[in-house]
């Protein structure tokens, strides 16, 4: 039987509860926002006694449902203000799920601050112990091995860096990968400082021996697992040998940068002429030359078909970092003017050694660039940037509390934020849909709450033109469609293939009816997801957000950007729209 | 009268095994007869089968195959690709 493991940071007790009917059905995104919505007081502090933080694996993680290793984690954010779900592959999710646990909520706060536990939690229940002083301020490259000697090397581990333990607005919150390094993240939103104010470091999840996830009507699910399997094998983007498991992410970069809407030097302009050598073929091509622990095609998280990570070399052939993804290459190359990928990978390990979301540190050191306190292109001065965070400088405060705290330091106008978080990897003025995207989010801006990049750019479920303005139904079915499988468990990047392979759409929503007992159809992707943004929007309503934040910085509105020379055109009415239904 | 116009290909990704001697992102500059349309460029002068091909632009622009060239093009030409 499943249940839900409450623990209370006040008084340092746990206790397992029965999973009210209301909650039955969920996983996932759906789960963490309705509990935050249900549990936590819109207008809270994030980082005071009355947030909490859930985390809940996806409805068919823990089975062996292909690509499905997702954990979400939800609360409020202090970097937005506004509800979060942020997700991560890694180990954690199917153990959580296969301890027979739907949910943690960790609720309270210690008395006293600067204080550490660790979340123990096994089949024969769940323990707070305290954390020990040689785990504490240091970065999780030397932290997680000591967990591991400590626990067993089996374990999942959910952590938080330096980063957190500080209370940065910057804090993610890191999974141990297949290898058990600390390289997956939950990063967007700062939910590695909630974690921190609750004085967890750490959860450590055994699932030696445990009950497993139970599957209602194995022959739907079966059925759902096969064709989703299938679909997956069979689309060129996610198959064995496809485009992202051949290059990574990272080989957007070269397509961006052709469109058009590749951010460059603190989105000044459009296309980096360094591209290529950031780009997932070079990437591809440096593991090959270089040898040793250099691969592509490395999974995130057990049972992945898609394996889209990457271990990416130094010079010698020993490890630099896994993984260097589309987003990180990115914040630190070309949104830095940085074309050299020893470079970027250096940065993102001081990210998941830290305990800090890439996307936003990127943005922050090029607004930090932008403030003059580097050039664009500096290298050797970004890093030295990111350590003022790992040493706790002053500066290292401001700059990891992300990008707008920055910009708002600095005194710089040009700053890439939606309610207070940082733009990914696509600029909104020559791709108006994500600019949509951005705008309506109820995560602040964020590229995973509805991937029109798929139609408007990669030309998948048809080809829509990147310019066109008029893209709220879009939009609106991007986020609707995207909550569900946020809900799912599964990675956001089956939609390439579920998108343009009918049965495997099919197949999703079977395996999740197979493992509840449901009778879901396609139009529940709809109707479940349109209910988890709706409760989010209220939650955020309740915040004090109002269309007004639903909206681009204005810079956008008058900067051109080059080389199509465009603004930000989609007009208000238009954003609002999205949520006028 | 003949009109030569002069183009530049991007080829990325898997299509980059048509032209393995350039480095990535490295453009290859050709010259076509004007009204030469992508997909001549693509089957004709690079010997690459239309089907393969996902995504061209065309200086920033997504066009059909069947989009005419013009002088000085910048072409991007990409496989199926996703990331994000």
């Amino acid at each position: 039987m499943s249940k839900i493991l409450r623990v209370n940071m006040t008084d340092l007790t746990t206790e397992f509860e029965s999973v009210p009917e209301k909650y039955k059905n969920m996983g996932g995104r759906w789960l963490t926002s309705c509990m935050v919505c249900d549990e936590v007081p819109p207008t809270c502090h994030p980082l005071g006694p009355n947030n909490k933080i859930v985390y809940a694996s996806g409805i068919v993680t823990g089975t062996a449902a292909p690509t499905s290793g997702r954990i979400s984690i939800g609360g409020k954010s202090p970097l937005t203000g506004t509800i979060k779900e942020t997700n991560s592959g890694g180990q954690a999710g199917q153990k959580l799920a296969r301890l027979g646990i739907k949910a943690i909520i960790v609720e309270g706060q210690p008395k006293e601050k600067g204080q550490y536990w660790v979340l123990k939690v096994d089949k024969d229940g769940a323990q707070l112990l305290p954390a020990a002083d040689g785990w504490l301020g240091k970065g999780l490259y030397e932290t997680y091995p000591l967990l591991f000697d400590k626990f067993g090397e089996k374990v999942a581990i959910i952590g938080i860096g330096m980063a957190g333990e500080r209370l940065m607005s910057n804090a993610g919150i890191c999974v141990n990968d297949p290898q058990n390094r600390p390289a997956r993240y939950a990063g967007r939103g700062g939910m590695g400082a909630v974690m921190g104010s609750k004085g967890l470091k750490a959860i450590i999840l055994d699932d030696k021996d445990g009950p497993g996830v139970p599957i209602v009507n194995k022959e739907v699910f079966d059925t759902g697992r096969k064709k989703l399997t299938d679909a997956l094998r069979e689309h060129a983007i996610t198959k064995p040998g496809g485009g992202l498991n051949s290059y990574g992410t990272a080989v957007l970069v070269n397509i961006m940068n052709e469109a058009g809407g590749f951010p460059t030097r603190n989105f000044r302009e459009g296309r980096f002429e360094g591209a290529a050598r950031i780009s997932g073929e070079t990437i591809n091509e440096t593991c090959k030359k270089r040898g040793g622990v250099g691969m592509t095609g490395h999974g995130c998280s057990p049972g992945c078909i898609i394996r889209c990570s990457n271990v990416y070399p130094k010079p010698d052939g020993s490890e630099l970092v896994s993984v260097q993804e589309y987003e990180s290459v990115w914040s630190f190359g070309a949104n830095c003017g940085i074309d050299d990928l020893d470079i970027t990978g250096e940065l993102v390990h001081l990210c998941n050694d830290y305990g800090l979301d890439t996307i936003e540190a990127g943005v922050t050191i090029g607004i930090a660039m932008e403030a003059g306190l580097a050039d664009f292109g500096d290298g050797k001065k970004a890093i030295e940037l990111m350590h003022q965070i790992g040493e706790g400088t002053p500066l290292g405060y401001i700059l990891g509390n992300g990008a707008a705290t920055t910009a708002g330091v600095f005194g710089v106008v040009r700053c890439p934020t939606v309610k207070g978080q940082a733009m990914p990897a696509y600029d909104p003025r020559a791709v108006k849909g994500i600019g949509i995207t951005y705008a309506i989010s109820t995560m602040g801006a964020d590229h995973t709450s509805g991937y029109t990049i798929a139609p408007e750019i990669l030309g998948v479920s048809g080809k829509v033109d990147q310019f066109i303005v008029e893209k709220a139904d879009m939009a609106r079915n991007f986020q609707y469609a995207t909550a569900f499988i946020d809900t799912s468990g599964h990675c956001l990047f089956i939609a390439f293939a579920i998108l343009d392979i009918p049965s495997g759409l099919e197949g999703m929503v079977e395996e999740c009816s197979g493992v509840l007992g449901t009778n879901w159809t396609l139009d529940d992707i709809g109707r479940i997801g349109g209910e988890i943004i709706g409760m989010e929007r209220e939650f955020n309503a309740a915040a004090g957000f109002t269309r007004v934040h639903d909206r681009l910085p204005e810079f956008m509105k008058y900067e051109e950007l080059s080389p199509h020379n465009v603004v930000f055109d989609v007009p208000d009415e238009e954003l609002d729209k999205v949520h006028a239904v | 009268m003949r009109t030569v116009i002069e183009i530049e290909i991007r080829l990325y990704a898997t299509l980059k095994r048509y032209r393995p001697e350039l480095k990535v992102g490295e453009p290859l500059f050709l010259n076509v007869d004007e009204g030469t349309t992508a997909k001549r460029v693509l089957e004709e002068v690079l010997g690459i089968p239309a089907k393969v091909v996902k995504t061209v632009f065309v200086n920033g622009i997504y066009r059909d195959l069947d989009h005419v060239l013009a002088d000085g093009d910048r072409v991007g030409i990409f496989p199926p690709v996703g990331g994000g």
